[in-house]
């Protein structure tokens, strides 16, 4: 990442963005058809792009625990069925996530940068994050100052990601953009923009916090905003959406839109994530119909 | 700076994972007779002669079913049951209980949507996901509106008492078979008079369920005959004398021959005839719903497309950016069988056709111009045609100039307005054009100078039921669709 030198781009021009436009391509892509083995092949792997959630402020050791046991074994007798990318909790739980998922290749990432509204001073953020990272977090997923972007302060929120991405070294930097409160998706993309060029390695639409999370147009917006930025410095960078995406169909239209935007290379969970927590037993359902060719009772799949 | 360019160049790779399964719709439910007939005064009646000709499905050139060749005697004979009818029964409805077959219709078809959208496909080769999306759900929305102004005649032209014309004699095509028959149909009935229409000797069959469901909607005899056959069956409907007027979508060459025709009688008459849609992308525009404009202005339909934006004008500033995405965007579409759910680009309609689009683009390397197609598989069988570019074109290329009607895309870049907008207009065509902007004044500047019946901003290809469209010079005159689609129905007392 350091041997690339990016240029911020002049941020008072907007990249236009056509919401109709957007929204028609949304819906042809959501027009694909995805059966048989092309749906298998897709449902497993949704969920292994999967970063399991909890970020309630009553969560405990226990709920971590169990989360994390889940990520490990999703369905237990089901050998080929892949293990989810990621758990994600807030700082304070990260140690025992950490612990739970050591020996297995599944990432600990913590929110962070007073995660979900981000107002907390700029010093409080960097420690927040450098807490995060000594108790062993491998992904940080921070929040933008929305209200600097939007009164304008385009370089100080470009600053802010920068310096917390020299915090994270060489640990992975998700920037949640909160596109709920950016409202416009020329907003969006100049916020996938500044993020990008301040040296994010993932853009992410949503804290789960506030509705509308994720959504297909926004979603479209950040992978042409990730793809015209490939172009540009042949830097490939990744995409979460969280919030809101709950069943396997909407998850399989969200690759449908990785597939036709990005492409193959994008296609896995270095460059994919999806942010959730019931998405993951509803994947799992559909493999076992699919498998099976009948639905399973919901008390077959654990709750964890 | 070729660093810069290689950088530019960076192609995506859409393919070595994750390709979709074939999701083909289901044809079990089709049912086609072996044989079809002429419908006439409100029954199915074998053609006097005994001819025949076969409808082919162009995916994979086997036979459908054959369809009666009509010919003058079988004209005559349906101008003659579309007279008594006319004066038997639809002029003595009221206007209201004539809106209400009208209403039934739409209905029908509706009901029978996906019915229609299979034949659709099978017999013209269009994907299902257009047959299904765009032609059935249109072609039932005309029926809908027109019947709503079955009896607002009066209100739609305060202050005149507006008169039905008679017969109408009616020649669709072969690119939107069911939704044309329905641009023909609708307003005629709407208004007051009733028809003869012959469809395309390709895609007759959804004209032919067509007449099912207008027997089934119970029309009084005669006010809807469907006569099939080709360019003879179209002629003897031209000329015949009893006809009070003419309804041609079609090639600008047959429009012509029929305008020639018709000088002297006293028929009305409306053409829609062909185009060569200037598509113009400004600097200022959103380059990626842009390219996906490009997409639905040329590859629409295989390109069979009358306004289809077949040249696309690209600023300078963002050429080099436009074409790299518009290739990307090309190697995400999906050629072949039109059954399948997946399919972007179908088969070509018929033989002829594949060898008139081959032809031209054999005209466009020959003139130098730099082709660029996608790669992929294509059926073995049936006619197909690769979504193709042309660069380094002008003005005086056979390619900019002629229609084409298939998935190519002429590709010329401008530096100002005014270079732009003189030649979208050097062209004796004027159906359609596209401005994409991200600034309205600018859609209102280079719109109003643009001499096409119909332009697009930020969109193309859109069609409504309540939008009137029609062309300019070559492309035809009188409109369709909308309040102005009534008008050609119509004589204003």
């Amino acid at each position: 990442m350091s041997s690339i030198d990016l240029t911020l781009p002049d941020l008072n021009k907007t990249v236009p963005i056509d919401q109709i436009g957007v929204e028609e391509r949304v819906a042809r892509l959501n027009s694909r058809s995805i059966k048989k083995k092309s749906k298998v092949e897709a449902l497993k792997l949704a969920l292994n792009m999967v970063d399991l959630t909890t970020l309630e402020g009553m969560d405990s050791p226990g709920k971590v625990r169990q989360l994390c046991n889940k990520a490990k074994r999703p369905l237990p007798g089901h050998p080929d069925i892949p293990q989810v990318a990621a758990v994600c909790v807030y700082p304070s739980m990260v140690k025992i996530a950490k612990n739970s998922l050591k020996e297995t290749d599944i990432h600990v990432a913590s929110v962070a940068t007073a995660f979900p509204s981000g107002m907390a001073p700029f010093q409080v953020k960097i420690d927040e994050v450098k807490f995060a990272l000594d108790e062993g977090a491998d992904e940080i997923d921070m929040v933008i100052s929305r209200g600097k972007f939007l009164s304008g302060e385009y370089k100080y929120v470009a600053d802010e990601i920068a310096q917390i991405k020299e915090t994270c070294g060489e640990k992975h930097l998700k920037v949640i953009l909160e596109t709920g409160e950016l409202q416009t998706l020329d907003n969006v993309r100049k916020a996938s923009d500044i993020a990008m060029y301040s040296g994010a390695d993932f853009i992410k639409t949503s804290t789960g916090k506030v509705k509308p999370a994720a959504t297909m147009p926004v979603t479209l917006v950040m992978l042409e905003a990730i793809r015209d930025f490939y172009f540009k410095n042949g830097h490939k960078v990744g995409m979460k959406p969280a919030g809101g995406i709950r069943d396997a169909k909407t998850a399989l239209k969200y690759l449908v839109m990785v597939k036709e935007t990005l492409g193959a290379e994008w296609l896995n969970n270095d460059y994919f994530r999806f942010g959730a927590s019931s998405l993951a037993n509803d994947l799992l359902m559909q493999i076992i119909k699919q498998e099976t060719g009948v639905y399973q009772s919901g008390d077959y799949f654990s709750i964890d | 700076m070729i660093e810069e360019e290689k950088k530019h160049k960076a192609r995506l790779d859409f393919h070595s994972k994750w390709e979709y399964s074939p999701a083909p719709e289901s044809s079990d439910h089709i049912q086609l007779k072996e044989q079809y007939e002429l419908f006439i005064n409100g029954a199915f009646v074998a053609p006097e002669q005994g001819e025949y000709f076969d409808t082919i499905n162009p995916a994979k050139e086997e036979k459908l079913s054959s369809v009666a060749l009509a010919t003058e005697a079988d004209i005559d004979k349906a101008v003659k049951s579309a007279r008594n009818a006319y004066k038997k029964y639809w002029s003595k409805l009221s206007n209201r209980d004539r809106g209400k077959y009208i209403f039934r219709i739409a209905r029908l078809i509706q009901e029978r949507a996906r019915e229609f959208a299979v034949i659709e496909s099978l017999d013209g080769g269009k994907p299902i996901r257009e047959s299904r999306d765009v032609d059935i759900p249109l072609a039932a929305a005309h029926f809908f509106y027109y019947a709503g102004w079955a009896d607002k005649l009066k209100y739609a032209f305060p202050g005149r008492d507006p008169k039905p014309l008679g017969v109408a004699g009616q020649i669709i095509p072969w690119n939107f078979p069911l939704l044309m028959a329905a641009w023909k149909i609708a307003p005629a009935l709407a208004t007051g008079n009733t028809v003869v229409i012959k469809p395309a000797e390709t895609t007759p069959l959804t004209a032919l369920k067509l007449a099912e469901i207008i027997q089934e909607a119970d029309l009084p005899p005669g006010v809807v005959n469907i006569v099939t056959g080709a360019g003879k069956t179209g002629e003897a409907i031209v000329q015949h004398p009893d006809v009070n007027k003419i309804a041609f979508t079609g090639s600008t060459q047959v429009g012509k021959i029929i305008q020639k025709s018709l000088a002297g009688t006293d028929k009305k008459y409306s053409l829609e005839l062909g185009g060569k849609g200037a598509n113009i992308i400004y600097e200022d525009a959103a380059i990626d719903q842009a390219v996906e404009g490009i997409i639905n202005a040329i590859f629409f339909n295989q390109g069979h497309v009358c306004c289809a934006g077949s040249r696309l004008f690209v600023q300078e500033s963002v050429a080099d950016e436009v074409i790299s995405k518009l290739k990307d965007r090309m190697d995400t579409l999906i050629v072949g069988d039109p059954l399948d759910k997946n399919t972007d680009i179908g088969a070509i309609n018929s033989k002829a056709q594949l060898n008139k689009i081959n032809e031209l683009i054999e005209s466009g390397l020959n003139e130098g111009a730099e082709i660029y197609q996608l790669e992929c598989d294509l059926p073995g069988q049936g006619y197909w045609c690769r979504p193709t570019l042309f660069q380094e074109v002008s003005q005086s290329h056979r390619i900019v100039q002629e229609e084409i009607f298939g998935p190519v895309l002429t590709i010329q870049t401008f530096r100002t307005p005014e270079e732009v907008i003189k030649k979208a207009n050097n062209t004796p065509y004027g159906l359609s054009g596209g401005i994409w902007t991200d600034k309205g004044s600018k859609i209102f500047q280079t719109g109003s100078k643009l001499r096409a019946g119909v332009v697009w901003s930020n969109t193309f290809n859109k069609f409504d039921a309540t939008s009137p469209f029609g062309g300019y010079k070559e492309s035809g005159m009188g409109r369709e669709g909308g309040l102005h689609g009534l008008l050609p129905y119509l004589e204003l007392q």
